[in-house]
């Protein structure tokens, strides 16, 4: 009880007569590293937009460290500790990369309005402090050659990579990855998991993820959680996950 | 202070300082006569507005187009101050000009908080709408002087009063949105789930930017008032809002250099093609048309132009590494 760091409790919710979700339960222990799969439209995104309050859940309850976050903005919620990615990359396109993490370490920088019109000294602290930090998350991604570029003008790999290394300028306790490996090709996959267990082996940070590749998700992942018309369908070590019945069901259908 | 911040900063200084020489030898000289001068005031006013309102549209990304309305309210707060005769002379002029700001702030703060719940194209009409409600309002109300209007507020038609108030607003809201709150801003303008999503308070930055923006359209509003003297409600209707949207959207949203710039050339053409009155407004949006096909994101884009970025550019020639300066 001590170090879970997410729990979920029956958590449903209802679009206009659309279950989405439906009795979700899962508790994510500190430093753990979980794959939520299923078929497309099974309720994995929107299992994210539970947690991240986007959505309110119509059922159940979520705690983070024990406390419950139902009914928080999502701002406050990553304030509380989760920060996530989102299956369409939605950067920061016009500001430099750079900037992409500052304004995530927004949330933790104190100067005032004031301080910032009149250029006093809390600004050119604080300024100095965050920019060090962002560039030292940068380098960690092998980003630090792109600091002042626009994010746009990055490869799409790299701004998968980016829209991670912004998750992590929120200083998480919790990552979401919503599909990071979507679009990517072998080799960028190939790097991915290893920025993946970077985080997790450096940072000790507990992170959740949505993914298709099932490369990546076995080579990673260490439970698994099926997910199938917003209901939770298995759940456990990824080998014998791959190897239910149920599951290969859902995925490939019936076989006759 | 870093010191290349430093070197910015005083190239800055000496351009702006550069710029006001010029324009008093210009007056002393006799080169620009008195009525040039009464333009280069209104450029004054106009570079606040263009850049007070692209703050808003430009870097939070919203459209609004009731600019002219916190306008109004900060001439009038300006000429009704200034006629209770409390604080007379310079002084008076910027406590003036200070509650201007701040009385359209408040304003801005109590209109943005219900108005800016909507996107695109709703908050455009409410916005104006708002404008157009403030106008009838001051028409409606005695002690705004009705329909008639203040007459006989105490002239300020200093130039070099006026230059260095505009150069130190457009200065304060360029460091604002270069400092965490403008990021925020930016962020909100680029994509507001993302901004969410990485903890931006959107209802309160957003608020923000618009009070910031009617703040400054208020300091506006008092120089105006006090450089014309007599002013009315029909004034600030819906084209003058107009206008300075114009200013923006031509200059590039987003961009201060941009929006200064545009200022200063839409107000200084129009006057200069006076003489020719019938083709006046044809020229006029003809050159809007073409900057429209020719350059849709505005003159400047998003980008500021920096003269140190020159420098580096010319640098780069001889072979030297530069790095980009992203804001
Ligand atoms: N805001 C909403 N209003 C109504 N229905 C919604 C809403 N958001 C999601 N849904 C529905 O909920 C279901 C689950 O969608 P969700 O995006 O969570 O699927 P997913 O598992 O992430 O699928 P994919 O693998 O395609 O990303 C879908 O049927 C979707 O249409
Ligand atoms: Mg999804």
């Amino acid at each position: 009880m001590t170090n879970q760091v997410l729990s979920c409790k029956n958590v449903g919710i209802n679009f206009g007569g659309l279950q989405a979700v439906q009795d979700f339960n899962l508790t994510i222990d500190d430093g753990e590293l979980i794959g939520l799969i299923g078929p497309n439209g099974a309720g994995k995104t929107t299992v994210f937009n539970l947690i991240t309050g986007v959505y309110t859940p119509t059922e159940g309850e979520i705690l983070l460290s024990g406390i419950n976050i139902i009914g928080k903005m999502p701002h406050q919620i990553v304030r509380y500790g989760i920060a996530r990615t989102f299956q369409n990359i939605r950067l920061f396109d016009h500001l430099s990369v750079l900037d992409n993490l500052k304004v995530a370490a927004n949330k933790d920088m104190r100067y005032s309005i004031f301080s910032g019109m009149f250029r006093l000294g809390g600004y050119w602290r604080e300024e100095s402090e965050v920019t060090d930090k962002a560039i030292e998350i940068l380098d960690i991604f092998d980003m630090g050659k792109h600091a002042y570029k626009y994010a746009n003008s990055l490869s799409y790999g790299e701004q998968r990579k980016l829209e991670i290394a912004r998750a992590m300028a929120t200083d998480p306790k919790l990552l979401l990855l919503d599909e990071p490996a979507a679009g990517m090709n072998p080799t960028e996959t190939d790097e991915l998991m290893d920025t993946i267990m970077l985080i997790r082996n450096e940072f000790g940070i507990t992170t959740l993820l949505i993914e298709h590749d099932m490369r990546l998700v076995l080579g990673i992942c260490e439970r698994l959680m099926v997910l199938n018309y917003g209901q939770i369908l298995a759940e456990g070590n990824p080998r014998d996950i791959v190897n239910d019945p149920l599951v290969i069901e859902a995925y490939l259908g019936k076989g006759e | 202070m870093p010191r290349d911040k430093k070197l910015i900063y005083l190239i800055n200084t000496g351009l702006v300082l550069i710029l006001f020489a010029l324009l008093t030898v210009f007056e002393a000289s006799g080169v620009f006569t008195r009525y040039s001068m009464s333009i280069v005031r209104l450029v004054c006013i106009n570079v606040i507005l263009a850049t007070s309102l692209n703050v808003t549209v430009g870097n939070l990304g919203q459209i609004t187009l009731g600019h002219a309305g916190f306008m109004s309210i900060g001439a009038y707060t300006a000429a009704l101050f200034a006629k209770t005769e409390v604080i007379t002379g310079q002084g008076g002029y910027y406590i003036g000009m200070i509650l201007a700001g701040i009385c359209a702030g408040i304003f801005g703060i109590a209109i943005g908080i219900p108005v800016l719940r909507l996107k695109g194209d709703y908050l455009a009409i409410v916005t104006l709408a708002f404008g157009e409600i403030i106008r009838v309002l001051i028409e409606y109300f005695d002690f705004t002087g009705g329909a008639q209007g203040i007459n006989g507020i105490p002239r300020m038609q200093n130039f070099s009063v006026m230059f260095f108030v505009a150069v130190i607003c457009v200065t304060l809201m360029y460091s604002v949105m270069t400092s965490r709150h403008g990021r925020a801003i930016l962020a909100i303008r680029e994509d507001e789930i993302a901004a969410q999503s990485s903890g931006i308070n959107i209802t309160y930055y957003k608020t923000f930017a618009f009070t910031l923006s009617a703040f400054f359209a208020g300091v506006a509003g008092a120089m105006y008032a006090h450089n014309i003297g007599t002013i009315g409600a029909s004034f600030f209707n819906y084209n003058k809002s107009f206008d300075i949207l114009v200013m923006v959207v031509l200059g590039g949203m987003g961009s201060f250099t941009g929006a200064v710039i545009s200022a200063t050339v839409l107000t200084v053409v129009p006057e200069t093609l006076r003489q020719f009155n019938e083709y006046r407004m044809i020229v006029y949006s003809l050159l809007l048309i073409m900057v429209m096909l020719f350059r849709p994101e505005g003159l400047l884009g998003r980008k500021e132009f920096h003269i140190t970025k020159v420098v580096d550019k010319l640098r780069n020639k001889f072979g030297k590494q530069s790095i980009e300066g992203g804001n």
